[in-house]
């Protein structure tokens, strides 16, 4: 049995379209809730995909800080992806792979309920 | 295979250094060993662009080769061998250091020196010449402890000495002998011209004037007296007086030289010994020395071929000969375009000329044609040359000319007969420094160059002085035309248009947001580099507010958050500082808010303050504090009107001659903020001193007694570029106009993150064409401009000011949607009393210890351990 959860985020309100926000989640994955670590977490509304809403790692393992969240989203050869506000690579919201190097953040399933965003961590 | 041949080089000038390279092309597979001797300590560098040094270039950005590449070569090469000795018989040669080598065929490059008059006193410490860096070194030191400067001689070459010293500061003088400047290319009425142009630049001219002796002055350290009985007083005089054949090896030796100087060579450069060749300026070809790099080259090319065709006993054809050269010459003598072509003189017989003299706008046109006014002869250019290069290829082509030739230099009255590059026969030639013609770019062409670059790359056209660029650009774009070759200038994959075509797409269409912009003229979601260029151009067009819904998604982080984000994703924050004037109350407000936020202070570049660290969520508070003061955002983080730095004018400073901190809070009031292909810079100096550095800037615009001088499209950075003069003399409303139109023309046209220059060295016609554009109104757009300004200017806003009002946009400054807690992996540590971004080794792991573990106490932790 997976030791994942849905974990609610926010309202679909308190995100920004064709952009993004940045969630904290506090201790999620831990089997020991004595030394778990905070993860944050980019969302992106994208409202002309089907999936309307992506989450993948805040962190930038390129430029090692939290900023992915305000990075510009777009897509690239009709992969949606966000590109690094500090040194411009593209990461796929789909797959987490960065496009231009090599690099990989995690992706996380979301999904809507009643106006809640949630996501699969 | 063939034997070694051994070919000596003596001479790593410009011309030695083509001889190399042209050995090295045509004999790479016939075993040929270079040699090069060069008598100064670096190898062979560019002189045509000497006078660059002073204006930023140093010498390995003249350097015409280096060592490596004389290594991958094979070239054996050596430097401070000066040659002392020459043994014919032996075949061997001996530099100054006692090395002997050994030659088969022996090329002499030697080159040419600066003639020194022999005046009395012309031999003293800061009596200089203009040749080589060295001298270059020399003047440089000279006219650190001098305030006047001579230059001895009205020619070509003295005209950009001139221009050197005028560059150092000095208040500069040329003296001539003959009645007019640059004799030898230009007729009476075009010196006359040119001496009222150059004046006007504040170089004092005089002519007719024979320096009989130097003597120590009164006011500065010499003083010349004229045979009139005039004398002037200066610090430092500089030689020009003409070039003299470096022949002192062939008059030892015995080769034969002319009655004045010169190494007679024949029609294959060789002297009077069969194994002996000599090139350039040190050549004497039908008793004339050709004192320009192009006829050089052929020189080498020549020699170079002889060479090898001897050696491997191949019997060429048509075997190349120096039969000669066009001294057709176009440049710009301290910001005047000269050119002079062929017969400037009229001196063939029978020859009939037109002229055409426009006083107000210093221009000065002639032709001189043939008896039958069917042939060009030759033409004189000043103050306006945007007609050499058809009437250049009229005369070395023999082309027919229209029925009434005067249409060639007269402003255009109707229909100008232009000679399009189609127009051109294959055999013309386009850049005559490297002898490339037409064909040449042809069969680059077919050749798979696809570009302007490409094509240099392989024919090294317009590699020599570069005054054939736009002729070349013109016969490359017509032959990949004419081939169906369509240059792509889509921005990214979702827009196939130009930044300049999407600019009219939404002003004409008035199209105001992205999403319908991508619908229309696009497809998918865009990138980051399609959105801020849209947003961008949006912001130059309409001037909304930056952060609205549908244009928030466009910005770039910088604009998204009005702040410029550092490494570790913390910002920095810059309020304006116009004219960098800034109150003691108003330097108090940014202390104490650096201070209240544990902010890192720098003082930038563009005089204004820098507050780094901040945390995104800081940002709304730290304005507040800031607007509260009266002060507003600088703009910093867009590519927009950064800042207009002055120094402190007529005011205060004994030496100003204007305002320039009023002019300079003028211009920044009116412009800060408005959105542009890039980051613009402006300065504004109070005297020609200049110590608001106004020339590295987009705009630099510098007091003189009679108004402005406005200087446009510089810039420091990557790749510093001085900003060329564009009017003089400007009265304030001029001056303004003159910007607003310059600035709306480049945000109209310029590309996306395309600099002011570059942008005009992509103008087709480059400043010439600016100043038609904006000066003249040749397009008949001023107006338009100006009106375009006026609309953005009037819809200026204080983008934070907008944003603490804000509650819906002030939402997006936080970390997290769903917590007030701070971002743990954001550390500082301190460093001489103020907070730096930690190191990875530096950080401290912050682990929840329990629910309500204190993550601030570890933040703390890592601020003491420093």
């Amino acid at each position: 049995m997976s030791d994942k959860r849905w974990i609610n985020i926010c309202s679909l309100s308190d995100l920004v379209e064709n952009s993004g926000v940045c969630a904290l989640v506090e201790g999620a994955t831990s089997a020991d809730n004595l030394t778990a670590k905070d993860k944050q977490i980019a969302l992106f509304s994208l409202p002309s995909m089907s999936e309307q809403v992506f989450a993948i790692d805040n962190f930038d393992p390129i430029g090692k800080a939290n900023v992915l969240y305000r990075g510009m989203v777009g897509c690239n050869q009709g992969e949606p992806i966000v590109a690094s506000p500090l040194y411009k690579q593209q990461f796929s919201l789909k797959t987490g792979q960065c496009l231009q190097e090599e690099a990989q953040v995690n992706t996380y399933p979301t999904r809507i309920t009643d106006d809640c965003v949630e996501v699969l961590v | 295979m063939s034997n070694q041949l051994n070919v000596v080089v003596v001479g790593n000038g410009m011309v030695g250094h083509h001889a190399v390279e042209q050995l090295f092309n045509l004999g790479a597979e016939h075993n040929i060993s270079i040699t090069v001797l060069s008598a100064e300590d670096r190898l062979a560098y560019d002189r045509v662009h000497l006078s660059e040094y002073f204006s930023g270039k140093t010498a390995d950005d003249l350097a015409l080769t280096d060592e490596a590449t004389y290594q991958d070569w094979q070239v054996d090469f050596h430097t401070n061998a000066k040659v002392v000795g020459i043994d014919k018989q032996q075949q061997k040669v001996t530099t100054v250091a006692g090395d002997v080598f050994e030659y088969d065929k022996l090329i002499l490059a030697t080159g040419s020196y600066p003639f020194v008059p022999p005046i009395p006193g012309g031999d003293q410490d800061h009596c200089l010449v203009y040749r080589t860096i060295d001298d270059l070194e020399s003047i440089q030191q000279s006219a650190s402890c001098s305030k006047v400067g001579v230059v001895i001689g009205g020619g070509l070459l003295g005209l950009e000495a001139a221009n050197a010293l005028k560059q150092l500061g000095l208040a500069t003088h040329v003296v001539e002998f003959a009645p007019q400047l640059m004799a030898v290319q230009v007729d009476a009425g075009g010196g006359r011209l040119l001496k009222d142009k150059i004046e006007e630049l504040g170089v004092q001219v005089h002519t007719g004037k024979a320096t009989q002796v130097i003597e120590a002055g009164e006011q500065c350290r010499y003083r010349l007296v004229f045979a009139d009985g005039e004398s002037l007083e200066t610090d430092l005089v500089l030689f020009s007086a003409g070039i003299r054949p470096y022949d002192n090896l062939a008059r030892e030796f015995e080769l034969t030289i002319g009655e004045r100087g010169g190494i007679v060579v024949n029609e294959q450069c060789l002297t009077s010994d069969s194994n002996i060749y000599a090139i350039g300026e040190c050549a004497l070809y039908q008793n004339m020395i050709y004192g320009l790099v192009a006829p050089g080259y052929t020189m080498a090319k020549v020699a170079a071929q002889d060479i090898i065709a001897n050696h491997i006993n191949l019997i060429e054809e048509a075997p190349l000969r120096f039969t000669g050269a066009d001294m057709s010459t176009k440049l710009k003598l301290m910001g005047v375009d000269v050119g002079s072509i062929g017969d400037a003189h009229g001196r063939t017989p029978g020859a009939l000329s037109y002229m055409y003299e426009n006083q107000p706008l210093g221009v000065y046109k002639k032709i001189v044609v043939s008896q039958d006014q069917k042939l060009l002869l030759g033409a004189v250019l000043v103050g306006d040359t945007s007609e050499y290069d058809s009437l250049l290829q009229y005369m070395l082509n023999g082309i027919e000319l229209p029925n009434e030739p005067e249409a060639l230099i007269l402003p255009s009255s109707g229909e100008k007969p232009t000679l399009g590059a189609d127009a051109l026969p294959e055999t013309a030639t386009i850049c005559s420094c490297l002898n490339v013609t037409k064909g040449d770019i042809i069969d680059a062409v077919d050749g798979g160059a696809c570009s302007v670059a490409d094509v240099k790359a392989c024919t090294k056209a317009s590699t020599g002085c570069g005054g054939c660029s736009a002729l070349l650009k013109n016969v490359v774009d017509k032959e990949l035309e004419n081939r169906g070759v369509e240059v792509k200038k889509d921005i990214c994959e979702h827009f196939a248009y130009s930044r300049r075509e999407l600019f009219d797409i939404i002003k004409v269409n008035g199209i105001k947001s992205f999403e319908e912009l991508i619908e229309s003229h696009g497809k998918g979601l865009g990138c980051e580099v399609c959105k801020p260029t849209v947003g961008s151009i949006l912001a130059s067009v309409w001037n909304d507010y930056i952060l609205d819904a549908s244009k928030l998604p466009l910005q770039d982080t910088n604009d998204n958050f009005l702040a410029n984000m550092q490494k570790d994703g913390t910002y920095s924050v810059v309020p304006r500082v116009p004219g960098g004037e800034i109150t003691p109350e108003r330097l108090i407000t940014i202390g104490e808010v650096a201070k209240k936020y544990k902010l890192y202070t720098k003082i930038t570049g563009g005089q204004r303050i820098d507050l780094f660290g901040a945390r995104v969520e800081q940002l709304p508070d730290i304005w507040s504090e800031l607007i509260e003061a009266g002060m507003e955002t600088g703009h910093a983080y867009g590519k927009a009107v950064r800042t207009v730095k002055s120094c402190v004018g007529s005011t205060w400073c004994r030496y100003g001659v204007q305002d320039s901190v009023s002019m300079a809070i003028f211009i920044e009031n009116r412009y800060k903020g408005i959105r542009a292909p890039h980051k613009l810079k402006f300065a504004v100096s109070g005297c020609t001193r200049e110590c608001a550095e106004a020339q590295s800037k987009d705009f630099g615009v510098i007091a003189t007694d009679k108004g402005w001088n406005l200087y446009v499209c510089g810039n420091g950075g990557m790749k510093p570029r001085h900003a060329d003069l564009f009017a003089t003399d400007l009265d304030d409303e001029t001056l303004i106009k003159y910007i607003d139109r310059v600035m709306a023309f480049y945000i109209q046209t310029g590309d996306r993150l395309q600099r002011t220059s570059v942008w005009m060295e992509n103008l087709e016609g480059g400043l010439e064409y600016l100043k038609q554009v904006v000066i003249e109104d040749s397009l008949g757009i001023g107006e338009t401009l100006e009106n375009q300004m006026s609309q953005v200017i009037g819809k200026y806003q204080c983008e934070w000011k907008t944003t603490i009002e804000n509650p819906e946009a002030l939402k997006r400054f936080r970390q997290f949607v769903n917590s007030d807690k701070q971002d743990t992996n954001i550390q500082f540590v301190n460093e001489r009393d103020q907070i730096r971004p930690a190191r990875d080794h530096e950080k401290i792991q912050v682990v929840n210890i329990s629910e309500t573990g204190d993550t601030q106490k570890h933040k703390e932790l890592a601020l003491e351990e420093s």
